[in-house]
């Protein structure tokens, strides 16, 4: 178990910044998602924290000790690859001894440990096998074999589970979630995927073009995102931004209609203009008289409910509904916006203002 | 009944075609043989003819007990077999940093290396006997060594790089992580996958070693260190060619090569299509 420190830390492979300026506090025993998409640098992080990098600036602590210049081998953590990385020419037994022979442990101790791990992941059968004769998701509990057998500081994941069909990544979701609480250890996650973020994760840190965006729990990001790129990457389907303005009583008006009322924000003229986040779970249907008109474009149904796409004036906006009333296209209804739904962002920067 | 002839016939003519070609890369070697059992009085005496009416061994025995050959064969088997594990050696080294390492002047390296293989080889014999002979490493089977680890290591090395590229980093990462250093990684993870393009590489370069001709026959004049492709040339004498001896000395001198060949094929063929398929 590790705390994991970062301040500062920035990356350059050459040709710009690829990371500027982390500030990362990881707590010994946390679950931490690295969230953010493709390219923002997410897996660079990563690496830094297992020294498969150089940090470019910044200091790494672990434990309380500069690793700036210590291998990855004497760094104790283990890691987990999306290609799984497993030695193709060692059977799943030697794959999950490898790290405790180079510690050379004794063989009695090794296999101690490999059966028991084996044991955890359902993976007992399997010992004698080479990668290759696995599928996707037996290799998958390998590479996590072979991390736990260590029983390291820390597990470092990056996207491990993207090669697996949908059915199989939740089962593993949760799987790894269990071992987190069996094992107690420091995990750094690295996921684009916001359900994983949101579904395992203690803390998430949501990274956008290398820089840190917001850090909290998960409904925290969720309810209070710090700006429009956290709260349009959570949630599905996702938030609904329109262009709005502010009254001076705190009207929220959207093509000429009042949406919501807020007690006015500090800092703001009356008329501004804000751009105004409504989740799509948060709104709610009523009849044509009450609320906001609103015409109906496209209806698509999930199952649990409604996703109904509407238009108001030129500004669309998705509405999730369970009332298990029909929708028809072109119909217009109406939208009743609960008080305490809107966020207000600042269209310039996007931050949230309320 | 059509539509069978019109299946098979695409197969027919695939396999036709397939040993038309073996034949023809094939006969020269057939034809060495041939000549080699000829007895000499036959040799001119038959005409023409696919095999002699008579065979004999006598060439194979007078080359192997009355001809320097064996010499030959020995100076060969050492220059090829030191030249095949130090080219691959240095290749292996090389095409792994050009994989894995970004350094200063990488490109200018992998430039130079390029230039050293596009040029005719005779042209510079004269400046390495020049530069060979003042270090007493000409007429000698270590300057043959040299010269030929030297111009056979870039290819190799770009041989080796290929191998290199198709293991993923993350394997080597993977063990390091696990407690390898680079070096550990390399010989415990890296190394034992890379074995089919060693074998592929270090034939290569075997090969190259044991047929070579011209720096062989320029370095060396004294036959206690000729190697057996300018002895072969022994046979051909002012007046007359042996031609009966200088075959069977071809059919012996390509019995280890095939024996190499045969000993790493099954590595071959993965080596060589290695990369080509994910898996
Ligand atoms: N070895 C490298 N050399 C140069 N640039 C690199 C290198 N590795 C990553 N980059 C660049 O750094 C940026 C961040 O890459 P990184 O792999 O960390 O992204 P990521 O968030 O993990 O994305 P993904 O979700 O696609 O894996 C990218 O623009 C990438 O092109
Ligand atoms: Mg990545």
């Amino acid at each position: 178990m590790a705390t994991i420190t970062l301040s500062r830390v920035s990356k350059d492979y050459g040709g710009g910044p690829v990371l500027r300026g982390i500030d990362l506090e990881i707590r010994e025993g946390e679950f931490v998602a690295l969230m953010g998409p493709s390219g923002c640098g997410k897996s660079t992080l990563l690496r830094l924290i297992a020294g498969l990098e150089e940090p470019s600036g910044g200091q790494i602590h672990i434990d309380g000790r500069l690793v700036n210049d210590v291998a990855p081998k004497d760094r104790d953590l283990a890691m987990v690859f999306q290609s799984y990385a497993l030695y193709p020419h060692m059977t799943v037994r030697e794959n999950m001894s490898f790290a405790l022979k180079q510690r050379r442990l004794p063989p009695a101790e090794i296999t101690q440990a490999v059966e028991a791990a084996a044991v955890k992941l359902g993976l007992t059968n399997l010992l004698e096998r080479k990668p290759k004769a696995l599928s996707g998701g037996q290799r998958q509990r390998v590479a996590m074999g072979r991390a736990i057998v260590r029983n390291p500081k820390a597990f470092l994941f990056d996207e491990p589970l993207s090669n697996l069909d949908a059915r199989l990544r939740e089962q593993m979701r949760y799987e790894i979630r269990k071992l987190h609480r069996e094992l107690g250890a420091t995990s750094v996650y690295v996921t684009h995927d916001q359900v994983e973020a949101m579904t395992m994760a203690d803390r998430i840190v949501a990274l956008n073009d290398g820089a840190i965006q917001q850090v909290g729990s998960p409904q925290d990001l969720y309810d209070t995102p710090a700006n429009l790129f956290v709260a349009g990457f959570l949630g599905s389907p996702p938030m609904n931004f329109l262009d709005a303005t502010l009254a001076a009583d705190g009207a929220l008006v959207v093509e000429g209609q009042t949406l919501a009322r807020v007690p006015p924000p500090a800092g703001l003229a009356p008329g501004a203009t804000v751009t105004l986040g409504l989740r799509p779970e948060r709104l709610a249907l009523a009849d044509p008289a009450e609320g906001v008109a609103a015409r109906v474009d496209v209806v698509e149904t999930t199952g649990t409910g409604q996703v109904a796409h509407l238009a108001i004036g030129a500004q669309r906006l998705k509405l999730f509904t369970m009332d298990g009333r029909r929708l028809a296209p072109g119909e217009v209804v109406g939208m009743v916006v609960p008080p305490d739904a809107p966020l207000l962002f600042d269209p310039g920067t996007g931050t949230r203002i309320a | 009944m059509n539509k069978t002839f019109a299946r098979v016939l695409p197969r027919v003519l695939h396999a036709l075609a397939l040993a038309a070609f073996v034949a023809f890369a094939l006969f020269p070697l057939f034809w060495l043989l041939k000549v080699s059992l000829t007895p000499d009085d036959l040799m001119y005496g038959e005409g023409v003819r696919l095999w002699p009416s008579r065979v004999t061994l006598d060439h194979y025995g007078a080359v192997l007990r009355h001809s320097q050959f064996p010499l030959f064969f020995r100076n060969s088997l050492i220059v090829s077999a030191a030249t095949g594990l130090l080219a691959t050696a240095a290749a292996s080294a090389a095409g792994y940093a050009f994989s894995r390492f970004r350094f200063r002047g990488k490109a200018w390296v992998v430039g130079v290396m390029l230039i050293s293989q596009m040029f005719p080889l005779i042209i510079i014999v004269a400046p390495i006997f020049r530069l060979l002979a003042p270090l007493g490493l000409t007429n000698s089977l270590t300057g043959l060594v040299v010269v030929y680890t030297a111009f056979n290591t870039p290819f190799a090395a770009f041989l080796m790089q290929s191998f290199f590229e198709a293991i993923p980093k993350d394997l080597e990462e993977a063990a390091m992580m696990d407690g390898a250093t680079r070096f550990q990684a390399l010989r415990h993870v890296i190394l034992p996958l890379t074995l089919p393009g060693l074998a592929a590489t270090g034939g290569f370069v075997f090969t190259a070693a044991w047929s070579e001709l011209l720096f062989s026959l320029m370095l060396n004049s004294s036959a206690a260190v000729s190697t057996f492709p300018a002895g072969l040339l022994g046979f051909v004498s002012k007046f007359s060619v042996d031609f009966g001896q200088m075959m069977a000395a071809g059919v012996l001198a390509l019995l280890p090569v095939g024996a190499f060949f045969l000993l790493i094929q099954r590595y071959l063929v993965q080596g060589l299509t290695a990369g080509a398929v994910k898996g």
